[in-house]
């Protein structure tokens, strides 16, 4: 079992070192995929109380439209993030950190309907979180 | 005797299923918050870790509980643990373990008192590992054999810092948690076998470590590692378990293992069967 124990361990920096050379944007499925996702985010948050108190007064083409660009280029596909910073944005909504998670599970139940892998569900996720800090309690 | 040892666990069952009924804290991802090991605390199975007990974020209150056996060759252990968690910053749990000995007959019970304060980051977000600072003051409430084994006390105190990350998406794209506590001790076989003894009386320091794979988000696999004195002279082994953890809900989960203890009170090569029954009441 040491060995084992050994073994776990390392894989977790040898696999941390190989990186596709396919951008994650590209191995989701690209433009069509991210819409996808994006389109099942939307009714997440239209169908979720604690959510859409957050959005009621928002207008959700530009959420759509800038929520995508953002999407594309965190995962590294071919577009430019034209909205406000996640501070601009958040600032003064009290968005807490039950409230942050929750809106990831509802980003993850999102994924699922589009029928995101589980593993690039977390690289996604992985991009996203460090963004945290710039938009709860603030 | 044996009446009162399966109340606790009817209590728990009618809890979990009307737990759905209640809101229950929800505010951490599915996964990450978690099991309750042998001695009340949130952690894996045998070693507690950073992470607290339930689902609960900064604004949320959670209680959980936990049912544990560990069946290896000669002896039987039974666990059952309450705990609370505060704002996702400190957790208090209770503990009551029941080691049947079944080769020689005989059972050893210790109450386990457990503190433990976070002071350092979200296991998910932070991008250093959440830390936190623990203790759990144990009581043996059968000394008998701690006596005969020549063991210094009854009762003891442990103090622990552990950190705990999971990483995002890191081993092929499966989340991963890792966890490092160090332990500071004078309990011998976790407090069952007493405290010190005639090879060590101080406190010494172990070392316990946990590795885990989420292959989804309702199931992870990892093994663990528990460092032990040998205060006694009895060649106390360090612990080792491999684990499966199913996660169907934030409000339970259940875990199988091989445990593999080595040698406990001159008995060698404890190995056998690891069982846990993960409930968030609230």
């Amino acid at each position: 079992m040491r060995i084992l124990f050994i073994v776990l361990v390392l894989s977790f920096g040898i696999t941390a070192c190989v990186s596709s050379s396919q951008s994650l944007y590209a191995e989701l499925g690209g433009a069509d995929k991210v819409d996808e996702v994006v389109e099942h985010f939307i009714t997440e948050i239209e169908f979720d109380p604690m959510m859409y108190d957050y959005f009621k007064d928002s207008d959700i083409v530009r959420f759509r439209e800038k929520f995508t660009e953002h999407f594309c280029m965190l995962t590294g596909g071919p577009c430019e993030y034209t909205g406000d910073t996640m501070e601009q944005v958040h600032t003064g909504m009290e968005i807490s950190e039950a409230n942050f998670n929750h809106a990831v599970d509802l980003l993850i139940s999102a994924m699922n309907k589009a029928e995101i892998p589980h593993r690039l569900q977390n690289r996604v996720l992985a991009t996203m979180a460090p963004l945290r800090g710039t938009i709860i309690y603030i | 005797m044996q009446g009162n040892n399966r109340l606790p666990i009817y209590g728990l069952l009618s809890m979990v299923l009307f737990s759905p009924l209640v809101h229950a804290a929800d505010g951490k991802l599915i996964g990450t918050a978690g099991l309750t090991q042998l001695e009340g605390a949130g952690g894996g199975g045998l070693v507690p870790w950073a992470t607290l007990s339930g689902y609960d974020s900064q604004e949320q209150v959670s209680v959980s509980s936990a049912i544990t056996v560990v069946d290896v060759d000669d002896y039987r252990l039974n666990a059952f643990g309450v705990s609370a968690s505060f704002y996702d910053r400190a957790e208090v749990s209770l503990a009551h373990q029941r080691l049947d000995l079944k080769t020689l007959g005989g059972t050893i019970r210790q109450n386990i008192v457990g503190v433990k304060y976070r002071l350092y980051g979200d296991v998910v977000y932070s991008p250093l590992p959440q830390l936190s600072l623990g203790l759990q003051h144990k009581r043996l409430a059968d000394t008998a054999i701690a006596d005969a084994l020549g063991s210094d006390d009854d009762q003891g105190t442990d103090f622990y810092l552990a950190a705990t990350k999971v990483h995002l998406g890191a081993v092929g794209g499966y989340n991963a948690v890792w966890n490092l506590t160090a332990r500071a001790t004078k309990a011998n076989e976790m407090g069952l076998l007493g405290f010190g003894g005639s090879q060590n009386s101080d406190y010494e320091l172990q070392l316990e470590a946990s590795a885990g794979i989420l292959f989804s988000r309702n199931l992870a696999v990892g093994i663990e590692y528990r460092q032990k004195p040998d205060n006694l002279g009895l060649g106390e082994d360090d612990w080792m378990d491999a684990f499966i953890s199913y996660i169907p809900s934030k409000s339970v989960s259940i875990t199988a293992a091989t445990a593999n203890l080595g040698a406990i009170a001159g008995a060698p090569g404890q190995s056998g069967f690891y069982l846990s029954l993960n409930a968030q009441l609230w």
